[in-house]
């Protein structure tokens, strides 16, 4: 399989990001309407001067109309883009593409999603493709809680220590995002909160989950050469990987619930096209897939932060925590930030774009060399994942 | 084999019993609980239970290792889950039966169970019959119905040939208007007219049909080892015993303390729970009382030993989760509200998908490689370990044993009984598949636990009954 990527083709030159929470007065239309212009002001530029978008959503709507109508962007092609919670980073990336191949000049990833008009708990669309009937009933919290007792089976942690990882993982990242004004949940969470929350499913409690919440982010982007037109600080495109599973962890015995498979290639994949040797020495700060906290644990050795076997370890001794050597999450991830599908893998850019301008505030880490951002959308055995490396030469 | 009989001037050969099996769900209510009181547990079939599934189950017990294909069958029931479409062929579906079986639903009367084993036995002189009956039986709270009724399933493959366990030496109907118990479409639960006035009608219809039974098979009373009465009354048996000169050894009734009386399935489980305990030679009469009676007596023959299934009637009664709270069995039953969870309803399935997929539906067949030997579950078209195309031989898996490779506790999916306890399974012969778990409580799950499949009604949807199959704990 060739995978050439577009290394350094491509710069991110503007990024708008609406505050991420339950947004009872406004709608999908709002949403979106104020990430794009929050983008275009951002890049400087109006939307007019917007040749083409790629607009990402689940379950918010259909189509390009969807943006077009409520933006009044006239007479354009937009491209409705889905791929489960990975949704946001793949708008981002056929964007990328768009720009790099020379169709057009400047490009607009967008992402929304309105999760909270439905009245349910946790994600859940409406019935879509007519079935059989005999699919699976699990809901996600179920399949991702699969993870942690596999995990401590596979490299001996008791149920205590796996306790004190899951918390250690959800205290961090309510500790960013309690630094964060555009998260849901501004508030750092004590460790017997967490771990006295009521279950949803196996181990994990409601704080192990991510939020439901409203929101949408924008990107701008350009060719590399052309992005000091509009920024004096553009965040450049190293690696972009997309990779869809063979969806077979429920159907084979040798899956063991203890990694993801479609990450450890598509981050093989982004590091092979940014060049990257070790990650854990060469990535300085990255937005991963935080849906439920034992994810985390095991993307950090997908990704190839830790060995295998030590990421709990490398957890519990802080090493992803701001001020830490390889800081995950420093935005308060999806678990400050919940996760309207569509707008997650854009939100976790924009993280990368406020870090790399040294914009971020009080979670701001020190001289950035390469972020990476991580969007997941599946379950365990049955995914696709995206990772992309940005940077700033 | 086959007795040939002379009645009404015309000879025909009486069939046999080939094989037969029973099923009774795992849960149990304590009659002291419910307000009306009384003594022993009636049989409640779960949440995801309904008549179909339970005939399913004791048909996969009689069908079970079985090559005979029968010609018709017949599925007896007053608590059909769909009033119109053919609950039997959910059944037939889920015994992976040829389209050439004739299928036939039977009910409105606890007596038809009993009937349609003796109409399968008058059509299978000519080929065999299978003769399903199930029943979820539901009273009105409080009530005697509620108590005494039970949720079982029996069925009965009934043809000639020399390897039946059984021989059916006569059988006899008796047919009166009369109201006893009776249900319109509009009603939730049967009524009853006073046990008095049903006993001086009823002991005369099932002495008549019992007189003519014995007179048919050249017996008397006392050449029976045992007689077993379905009725919904227990004096109408015991006047019957005293009529007949029965001993105490010869009658019984071993499962209204444990199961209930269990609709159009309660003469024929006990027949089977006779059957499972008798010796060869014994003759044993079955009786059935509702809007007239029937009868049918039958003898071991000395194969009785080789078509008993694999669980007697006694070890479904053996194995059970006792004291179902009250509040629950309502809820279970539809007669208390359901607060459903804030997730979507589950779609309606939809019927060209069901159709292409029968056989896994509703028969749990799956595919095995031809190229590499891979069990694919769902049946698939590339092969899952080995990517040849279309290399794939069906495979049924419904009586493959499993273990648990991992499972989770859902607080979250939408279900009746929350939690939805769901599990990845590993088939013993290979093949991996993530399914729900029945009759199972959180507590007691393991990794590693041995289960089988059980065929279930996952949830009702704009009134489609969408069935597959879950795992249990082996019972």
């Amino acid at each position: 399989m060739a995978s050439r990527g577009i290394r350094d083709q491509v710069a991110i030159v503007g990024m708008g990001c609406t505050r991420f929470g339950e947004h009872w007065d406004r709608g999908a239309s709002d949403l979106l309407v104020e990430a794009a212009l929050g983008a275009c002001g951002s890049a400087g530029v109006e939307k007019e001067a917007i040749d083409a978008y790629w607009m990402g959503t689940l379950t918010s709507g259909r189509s390009g109309l969807i943006l077009s109508e409520p933006l009044k962007t006239g007479y354009r092609p937009i491209t409705r883009v889905e791929n489960f919670c990975a949704t946001g980073s793949e708008a981002l990336r056929n964007a990328a593409y768009a720009v790099a191949c020379g169709a057009y000049d400047l490009v607009m990833a967008i992402g929304v999603e309105k999760l909270k008009d439905s009245g349910y708990s946790g994600l859940a669309s409406a019935a879509g493709t007519p079935t059989d009937g005999t699919q699976s009933s699990m809901t996600a919290p179920a399949t991702f809680s699969l993870l942690a007792p596999a995990y401590s089976q596979k490299y001996g942690l008791d149920e205590a220590t796996m306790r004190q990882v899951l918390t250690r993982i959800a205290c961090k990242n309510h500790a960013n995002g309690a630094r964060n004004p555009k998260a849901q949940f501004q508030r750092a969470v004590p460790p017997e909160k967490i771990e006295s929350a009521p279950k949803v499913a196996g181990m994990l409690g409601v704080f192990d989950c991510s939020g439901v919440s409203d929101g949408a982010a924008a990107a701008i982007l350009c060719r590399a050469e052309d992005a000091h037109k509009y920024t004096n600080a553009p965040l450049f495109i190293k690696a972009l990987s997309f990779i869809a599973g063979p969806a077979d962890g429920a159907k084979r015995q040798d899956y063991d619930y203890t990694t993801f498979p479609e990450v450890v290639a598509s981050a093989t994949d982004a590091y092979q096209q940014a060049g990257v040797r070790d990650a854990r020495e060469e990535i300085s700060l990255a937005e991963v897939h935080d849906c439920f906290t034992p994810t985390e644990l095991v993307l950090m050795e997908d990704l190839g932060f830790s060995q295998r076997g030590s990421a709990w370890q490398d957890t519990l001794g802080g090493r992803f925590e701001i001020g830490g050597p390889q800081p995950v999450n420093p935005d308060g991830g999806l678990k400050s930030f919940g996760h309207p599908i569509g707008a997650s893998g854009l939100r976790m850019m924009y993280e990368m774009w406020l870090q790399f301008r040294g914009e971020a505030g009080e979670r701001q880490v020190d001289s950035p060399r390469l972020g990476l951002t991580h969007n997941l959308g599946g379950a365990p055995g049955r995914c696709v994942s995206f990772v992309s490396v940005v940077g700033v030469n | 084999m086959g007795l040939r009989v002379c009645n009404m001037r015309q000879c025909y050969v009486m069939a046999a019993i080939l094989r037969y099996g029973s099923y009774v769900p795992f849960y149990r209510l304590d009659r002291a609980r419910l307000a009306g009181s009384g003594q022993g547990e009636r049989s409640v079939a779960s949440f995801d239970e309904d008549a179909t599934s339970l005939a399913v189950e004791a048909g996969r017990e009689a069908m079970r290792g079985c090559d005979q294909v029968p010609s018709s069958l017949l599925f007896a029931s007053t608590s059909h889950p769909y009033a119109e479409k053919l609950n039997a062929a959910a059944v037939h579906a889920a015994l992976d039966l040829p389209a050439a079986v004739r299928c036939l639903d039977i009910g409105s009367t606890a007596r038809s169970g009993l009937s349609a084993l003796a109409l399968g036995a008058e059509v299978a002189s000519r080929a065999p019959a299978l003769v399903c009956a199930a029943d979820v039986v539901i009273g009105a709270p409080s009530g005697p119905r509620e108590s005494s009724g039970g949720d079982a399933a029996c069925c009965f493959l009934i043809g000639d040939g020399p390897e039946a366990g059984a021989e059916i030496l006569s059988t006899a109907s008796h047919t009166e208007e009369l109201l006893d118990v009776w249900r319109g479409p509009e009603q939730p639960f049967a009524r009853q007219w006073e046990e008095r006035f049903a006993e001086q009608r009823l002991v005369p219809a099932l002495s008549a049909v019992f007189d003519r039974c014995l007179k048919d098979a050249g017996l008397v009373a006392g050449d029976l080892a045992r007689v077993a009465v379905d009725t919904a009354h227990p004096r109408i048996a015991v006047s019957l015993a005293r009529k007949f000169r029965l001993a105490p050894e010869q009658v019984g009734d071993s499962l209204a303390h444990f199961v209930g009386r269990a609709g159009t399935a309660n003469a024929g489980l006990l027949l089977a729970d006779l059957l499972d305990s008798a010796s060869a030679g014994d003759r044993l009469a079955v009786l059935s009382a509702a809007d007239g009676a029937e009868a049918m007596i039958v003898k071991a023959t000395d194969r009785i030993h080789e078509i008993r299934p694999q669980r007697s009637v006694a070890d479904w009664v053996a194995s059970k989760r006792g004291g179902l709270p009250y509040e629950r069995y309502l809820k279970w039953r539809e007669i208390l509200p359901f607060e459903p969870p804030r997730r979507p309803d589950p779609p309606r399935p939809a019927a060209p998908p069901m159709q292409r997929s029968e056989r896994w539906k509703y028969a749990f067949v799956g595919s095995r490689c031809r190229s590499c030997g891979a069990v694919n579950l769902p049946p698939q078209q590339v092969c899952v370990q080995c990517g040849a195309v279309d290399q794939m031989d069906s495979v049924p898996f419904a009586d493959e044993t499993a273990r648990i490779a991992t499972y989770t506790i859902d607080h979250l999916a939408y279900s009746m009984q929350k939690p939805v306890i769901a599990a990845v399974v590993d088939f013993d012969v290979g093949g991996r598949f993530a399914c729900e778990l029945a009759d199972v409580a959180p507590e007691s799950v393991q990794i590693g636990q041995e289960l089988e499949m059980t065929f279930r009604r996952l949830y009702t949807s704009e009134g489609v009954r969408n069935y597959f199959w879950k795992a249990r704990p082996r019972r």
